[in-house]
C-alpha cells in the first residue's frame, strides 16, 4: 500500500487519508476509503455458537451485515450499548461489515514523514496487523490494516474456503 | 469486447438448442424443408459469429456442418438417421467448445476431430462434388468477404476437360452448376462460384485449363444483399455472342416466387437475363423484354424450396403484370410465418434483476413498517393517512409480484433436453419411448431453472431404466410395446409441481423391503406404501438387479431428493404395480421468497421453512418420555419422536421452553427421512419471507439457511432444517425402538 502511493505520488507528496477511531484510550486509524458510512448502533440479531465479539447481524437497508464489536475484541473500553454506540460500517473485499467502537474522532491526513514503522513487541502484542504508527506532534495513532484484520481466522469473520 | 463474446455465447446457446429441437423432432422420411432450412441457419449464424469474434475452432466445425446441411437441404443428398447422430454429436461437441471458450474444460481434440472426420465422411459419402477444402474454414475470419461469380464457360472442350475443370473449382470454393453445357444446342456451362478468392483469382486459375475468350466471370453483386429482403433483377450479366439465349433464374436460398420470362432476345446478341437471389424472401418477377422473339430455352433452377413458377411463352406484358399479384399473395403467409420468431425481449444480466428485487424487498418491508406503525394512528384523524399507506400496500405488493416475475422462466427450459436424453438413452437400452410433455411454458424462477436440469435428468433415466420395461415384455403384459413418458409441469397454490411419469412396471414393494432389510435398515411389512416408497431415497439404495451405465448405482436418489429440498422443495412417489409410477417435485415458486412459520426461542426469532413442517402441538405431561434420563422424546399418535430444544442447539439461556416443554411448542419437522420435534416458545406466524444470504457479508452459520427481514425491520434466521436434522444423530426409526423396549 504505502509503496503504491509512493510510486504514484512521489516521495514527499504521499499523503494518507485516515479515519481515526479510539478504543479505550488508544486511537486508531484506518484507510477512509475503506469507510462506507458511521451509523449508531441498533438492536442486533445474535448468531448461536459465533465468538462474543461477534455481536450479531443487522439489517442495512436490505443487506444483511455482521456487526463486530472491538471492543470485546481488543479487551479495550466498555461494551455498553446505548445512542452514543458508534458503528463504523466497512466496505472490504466486497463485503460489508459493521464494527462497534468507542467513538470515532476525526479524519487525519498523513504525510509520509509522519509515519513511523509498527513497533516490535516480540510475542506480547499481535503486530501482525498495524500497518504503522502516525505521528503529529505528541498524538500517536495506530494504522490498521483493517482488510486483513477483518479477513484473518480469529476474527472468524470469511469462511476459509471464501479468502482469496 | 467481451460483452458481445458474451452475447455471441448466449445466442449461440440458443442457435445450438434450436438445432437439436428440430433435428430430433425430423422425419427422415419425408424431412420439412423449413426444418432442413432452420437447422441450416442455426449453423450459418454460428459460423458467422465464431469467424467474427475469432472462434475459429468453432468456426472450422460448423463449416463443415454446415456443408453437409447445404447438400441435404437442397436436395443432393438424402438425410439418412447416422446424419442425425453426426449433427447431434456435432452440436454436442460445438456446445462443449462454446464452454471451453467462457472458460471451462477445454475439449479434448480427438472428439474434434473425431466429429470433423464423420461429418466430412458424410458429406464426401453422398455426393459427386467433393467437400470444399477447409481453407475458407480455416481462415474463418474472414468468411464473410466470400464472393459469388458466375462462371459462363463456351462448350469448345471436351467433357473430360470441363470435368476437371469443375473439379479443380470446387477445390477452391463452393461451385454449384446451374446449367450444363454442350448437347445439341450448344449452350454454355454457367456456374455458380463462391470462394474468398477475387474474379481476376479465379480467371486466372480457369486461364491455365481454357483460352480467355472461352470464359466469362462476372461478379454477383446481389451477394451485399444477403440475408435482406432482396428484390433484384441482375439482367444481363454476359452476353455470349455464339450461344443461344439462356434466361436463368437462380434461387439460392429463400421462398422465391417468381416467373421467369423467355428474355427479349434480338437476333444478333441473345440476352441471359438472371434472378438471382441469395437469402431472402423475394418476390420478383423480371419485367418482359421489348420485344418478343423467336422462342429461346429457358432454364429455370431452383436448388430447393417453395418456388412456384411456370415458365411462360414469349413474354406478353399483361400476362407478366397479371401473375404479380398471385406471387405477392403465396409469399405473404410466409412472411408471417416467420414473424413470430422475432422475440419481443430484451437481454438484462440477472444480477440487475436481483438487485430490482431487492429494492423491491425494501420497499415492501418499509412499507410493512409503515403499516406496523400506522396502526396505532386515530383512523378519524388520519383518514388520508391511512388511506394512502393501504394504497402503498396494495402498489408495493403489485410491483413485486411484477419485478418477480422477470425472474420468472418458462420450464421448456428444462425440458427442451429431454427429446434428446429420451432419444438416446432408448436407443441403448434397446427401449421403444414416447415423450410427452405438458405444460412446458409453466414459469418458475430462473433460480430453479439450472438447479432442476440434474434430478430430473436422474428421475428420466431412472425412469427409462427400471420403469419402462422392455418391448417383448410389455407385449407379454398386454401393454403396448411403445413405454409411454411424460412429463408435466403446472401451478398448484403458491408452488409448482412437476411430474415424471412413465406406464412402466411400477416400484417392487417386495423387492425394496428385502433390499432395506439386506442393507440392514430396521423396516417392517407393516409400512405404508409412501413409506415404502421413500426408501428409495435413501443413501446407496439401488434396486436393479444388475448395475447399467444408465442406471443402478445407488447414487443418485437421495441426491435428487436433497437438491430438491435444498431449493425448498420436496418429492413424492405414487406407484402401482404394473400401471407405472409418478414421480412428482413441488417447488416453492421463487427461490427469493419462501413460506416460513416464524417461531420464538426465547428473545430471538427464528423462521421454519414450511416445506419441513408436518404439524405443530402443545405436548401433554404424559406424551414426554426419556431415554436413559437425557434424551426426551414425544409420543405423537403412537410415533415416539426426539425432541430438539432450539433454545439448547442455539445456546438460549432465556428461553423458557428449555425447563418445561408442556408450556412450550412442539414443531415437527422432517428432514433426510428423519422426524424430529423442535422445541420452541411460540409460535408466531406463517408468512411469506424474502431470502437473504447471509454469506454475502458474513459466513455460513451451522444450522441456518440463510436470514430474512421481518416487518420491524429486523433480522430473523431461518432455520437450516436438514443439518439440525443430522446433527441429531439419533435417527427417529431407531429412537421409536429404543422407547418400545424401554416402556417393555
Amino acid at each position: 500500500m504505502t509503496e503504491q502511493l509512493e510510486y504514484h505520488h512521489g516521495q514527499s507528496k504521499a499523503v494518507r487519508e485516515l479515519l481515526v477511531f479510539t478504543l479505550g484510550q488508544e486511537e486508531y486509524g484506518i484507510d477512509i476509503l475503506k469507510v462506507q458510512e458511521i451509523r449508531g448502533y441498533e438492536a442486533v440479531t445474535r448468531i448461536a455458537n459465533a465468538p462474543a465479539f461477534i455481536k450479531g447481524v443487522v439489517n442495512l437497508r436490505g443487506s444483511i451485515v455482521p456487526i463486530v464489536d472491538m471492543r470485546i475484541k481488543f479487551g479495550l473500553g466498555e461494551p455498553v450499548y446505548n445512542a452514543f454506540t458508534v458503528v463504523i460500517i466497512l466496505n472490504i473485499f466486497q463485503r460489508t461489515v459493521g464494527m462497534v467502537v468507542d467513538g470515532v474522532s476525526d479524519v487525519i491526513q498523513l504525510a509520509e514523514d509522519e509515519l513511523r514503522d509498527p513497533p516490535e513487541f516480540g510475542s506480547v502484542v499481535e503486530t501482525t496487523y498495524i500497518e504503522g504508527l502516525g505521528t503529529q506532534g505528541e498524538r500517536m495513532v495506530i494504522i490498521v490494516d483493517i482488510e486483513r484484520l477483518m479477513s484473518s481466522d480469529e476474527m472468524a469473520l470469511v469462511d476459509i474456503t471464501d479468502r482469496g | 469486447m467481451s460483452q458481445f463474446h458474451q452475447v455471441f455465447f448466449d445466442e449461440t446457446d440458443e442457435h445450438l438448442a434450436t438445432m437439436e429441437s428440430v433435428l430430433l423432432g425430423i422425419d427422415l422420411a419425408a424431412p420439412d424443408g423449413e426444418d432442413l432450412n432452420a437447422i441450416f441457419r442455426a449453423a450459418h449464424s454460428i459460423k458467422g459469429g465464431a469467424a467474427t469474434f475469432g472462434f475459429a475452432d468453432l468456426a472450422a466445425l460448423t463449416h463443415i456442418l454446415e456443408n453437409l446441411l447445404d447438400k441435404v437441404r437442397k436436395g443432393s443428398m438424402r438425410l439418412t438417421a447416422d446424419m442425425v447422430d453426426a449433427c447431434l454429436n456435432a452440436k454436442d461437441v460445438l456446445a462443449a467448445m462454446l464452454g471451453a471458450h467462457r472458460g471451462g474444460e477445454a475439449v479434448a481434440n480427438p472428439a474434434i476431430s473425431a466429429v470433423e472426420t464423420w461429418l466430412e465422411g458424410l458429406v464426401a459419402g453422398g455426393s459427386a462434388v467433393a467437400p470444399p477444402l477447409a481453407e475458407a474454414a480455416q481462415s474463418p475470419a474472414e468468411p464473410a468477404v466470400c464472393t459469388t461469380l458466375y462462371v459462363e464457360l463456351d462448350c469448345c472442350l471436351p467433357a473430360t476437360d470441363y470435368q476437371a475443370l469443375l473439379q479443380s473449382l470446387t477445390a477452391l470454393g463452393e461451385l454449384s452448376v446451374v446449367q450444363e453445357g454442350g448437347g445439341h444446342d450448344q449452350l454454355p456451362w454457367v456456374l455458380i462460384f463462391t470462394s474468398t478468392l477475387a474474379a481476376d483469382e479465379v480467371a486466372e486459375s480457369l486461364a491455365f485449363s481454357i483460352s480467355p475468350e472461352h470464359f466469362r466471370i462476372t461478379q454477383d453483386h446481389g451477394q451485399q444483399d444477403e440475408g435482406d429482403f432482396g428484390l433484384f433483377l441482375s439482367s444481363s450479366i454476359a452476353i455470349p455472342t455464339q450461344t443461344a439465349a439462356a434466361s436463368i433464374a437462380f434461387e439460392d436460398d429463400g421462398f422465391g416466387l417468381f416467373e421467369p420470362l423467355a428474355p427479349a432476345a434480338g437476333d444478333s446478341g441473345p440476352a441471359a437475363d438472371m434472378l438471382y437471389e441469395e437469402d431472402g424472401f423475394g418476390l420478383f418477377a423480371p419485367v418482359a423484354g421489348p420485344a418478343a422473339a423467336p422462342a429461346a430455352p429457358a432454364m429455370l433452377h431452383e436448388e430447393e424450396g417453395f418456388g412456384l413458377f411456370a415458365p411462360l411463352e414469349p413474354a406478353a406484358p399483361e400476362q407478366a403484370v397479371a401473375a404479380v399479384p398471385t406471387v405477392a399473395a403465396v409469399a405473404a403467409p410466409r412472411q408471417e410465418r416467420a414473424a413470430p420468431a422475432v422475440e419481443n425481449s430484451i437481454r438484462v444480466n440477472i444480477d440487475k434483476v436481483d438487485l430490482l428485487l431487492n429494492l423491491v424487498g425494501e420497499l415492501v418491508i418499509t412499507q410493512s413498517m409503515l403499516t406496523q406503525s400506522s396502526q396505532e394512528l386515530d383512523a378519524v384523524q388520519y383518514e388520508r393517512l391511512l388511506g394512502g399507506i393501504s394504497a402503498l400496500q396494495r402498489n408495493s405488493r403489485e410491483l413485486q409480484e411484477a419485478v418477480m416475475s422477470i425472474r420468472m422462466t418458462p420450464i421448456a427450459f428444462v425440458f427442451n433436453r429431454f427429446p434428446r436424453v429420451v432419444r438416446d438413452l432408448a436407443g441403448k437400452l434397446g427401449k421403444q419411448i414416447e415423450l410427452k410433455m405438458v405444460g412446458e411454458n409453466t414459469e418458475l424462477d430462473k433460480g430453479f431453472i439450472e438447479k432442476l436440469a440434474d434430478p430430473l435428468t436422474h428421475l428420466v433415466r431412472n425412469s427409462l431404466d427400471h420403469g419402462v420395461e422392455a418391448p417383448e415384455v410389455r407385449v407379454a403384459k398386454g401393454k403396448s410395446a411403445v413405454g409411454r413418458l411424460t412429463l408435466r409441469a403446472f401451478h398448484q397454490g403458491s408452488s409448482i409441481v412437476i411430474e415424471v411419469t412413465d406406464d412402466g412396471a411400477g416400484l417392487n414393494r417386495e423387492r425394496i423391503l428385502a433390499k432395506a432389510r439386506e442393507r440392514g435398515m430396521p423396516v417392517s411389512d407393516a409400512l405404508s406404501d409412501s413409506e415404502v416408497w421413500g426408501l428409495i431415497f435413501e443413501a446407496g439404495f439401488s434396486t436393479a438387479t444388475e448395475v447399467t451405465d444408465v442406471s443402478g448405482r445407488g447414487v443418485g436418489m437421495d441426491v435428487v431428493k436433497r437438491n430438491i429440498q435444498s431449493m425448498g422443495g420436496r418429492i413424492d412417489i405414487d406407484s402401482m404395480p404394473d400401471f407405472g409410477t409418478t414421480i412428482s417435485i413441488r417447488l416453492p415458486l421463487t427461490l427469493a421468497i419462501m413460506d416460513g412459520m416464524s417461531v420464538r426461542v426465547g428473545h430471538d426469532i427464528y423462521v421454519i421453512p414450511l416445506s419441513f413442517v408436518l404439524e405443530s402441538l402443545q405436548p401433554q405431561a404424559q406424551e414426554l418420555k426419556t431415554v436413559a434420563g437425557r434424551g426426551q422424546l414425544v409420543n405423537v399418535r403412537g410415533q415416539y419422536l426426539p425432541i430438539v430444544s432450539l433454545a439448547a442447539f442455539f445456546g438460549n439461556a432465556d428461553a423458557v421452553a428449555a425447563s418445561d416443554p408442556t408450556r412450550a411448542i412442539l414443531v415437527i419437522v422432517e428432514a433426510g427421512g428423519y422426524q424430529l420435534a423442535l422445541l420452541v416458545d411460540e409460535l408466531i406466524g406463517q408468512q411469506q419471507f424474502v431470502v437473504k444470504n447471509l454469506e454475502t457479508n458474513y459466513r455460513k452459520v451451522e444450522g441456518m439457511s440463510g436470514a430474512t427481514i421481518m416487518g420491524d425491520g429486523r433480522v430473523a434466521l431461518i432455520l437450516d432444517i436438514s443439518i439440525i436434522a443430522r446433527h441429531n444423530q439419533r435417527p427417529a426409526p431407531t429412537a421409536a425402538r429404543q422407547a418400545m423396549t424401554d416402556e417393555a
